[in-house]
């Protein structure tokens, strides 16, 4: 692939281990061929991780069977990534800010920061059961 | 360091048990699972509730990874001891400084940063 190139590829998955990893390193091959660093790489890998696992924990309640629509899109330094559920959705301003003082020992509800932090995009499409990501970065 | 275990490699260092994560990837639902399963097992298998863990090994965790982190800390110091982190790359920290858990979780340069820093040898 070269700079120039677009590369896109969807994917009607579920939420086993199996069927995540299969995505995520389809992802993580075709940043490789695109140019991406380690730094890329890391922030895709992490946000797609995180937008996966809470597709199944929050979105389908825990039932890895039931299907997720991953799309990808890389090309011209940009990568693309939208995952959607068929959860009831949930309101991103509701979730509580992790990072405030009385919430640092809470064991979980970090996946949307940390999603935030990685990627240069997040939206969280109403009713809140499709987020897009978007990454910004040089190439090789 | 014995390996009984199948995701971490531990050592027992006077009063202090050093657990190696052998994991590069702590991602997996299941993985963490059975990672804090054998930690447990660990911390009431050791003589003292003091734990250096070493990240040598990790290239990615996920926000279920920082969690079963905060438990085993909250556990070890409800224990009287505590947990100190070494090794950690980069890109681990930026997690950790991005989450704010570098307030929470005591991170040290190398094992006998660490080891001095929960025995109160500083």
């Amino acid at each position: 692939m070269t700079g120039a190139d677009q590369w896109s590829r969807s994917w009607r998955t579920c939420g086993t281990r199996t069927d995540c990893n299969e995505v995520i390193e389809a992802v993580q091959a075709a940043l490789q061929d695109a140019g991406f660093g380690e730094t890329a790489a890391f922030a895709v890998r992490l946000s797609l991780e995180e937008a996966l696992a809470n597709a199944v924990r929050h979105g389908h309640v825990g039932d890895e069977q039931r299907p997720i629509d991953v799309s990808a899109e890389i090309g011209g330094g940009v990568v693309r990534l939208e995952v959607a559920d068929e959860g009831p959705g949930f309101d991103p301003d509701a979730v509580p800010d992790p990072t405030a003082e009385e919430n640092l020992t809470i064991a979980s509800g970090r996946g949307l920061s940390l999603m935030r932090a990685f990627m240069t995009e997040v939206e969280v499409v109403p009713p809140g059961n499709r987020i897009i990501m978007i990454y910004r970065g040089a190439t090789a | 360091m014995s390996n009984e275990h199948k995701h971490v490699r531990v050592r027992h260092d006077g009063g202090i048990v050093e657990v190696r994560l052998l994991d590069r990837h702590i991602l997996d639902e299941l993985i963490i699972r059975e990672i804090g399963e054998e930690i447990d097992k660990v911390v009431a298998d050791a003589p003292s509730p003091s734990m250096v863990l070493d990240f040598t090994d990790v290239e990615h965790l996920s926000s279920s990874a920082l969690g079963m982190l905060i438990t085993l800390n909250s556990r070890l110091q409800d224990l009287d001891g505590g947990l100190c982190m070494i090794n950690v790359g980069d890109p681990i920290c930026e997690v950790f400084r991005i989450t704010r858990l570098d307030k929470v979780l005591a991170m040290a340069e190398d094992y006998a940063a660490a080891r001095a820093d929960l025995l109160g040898e500083a």
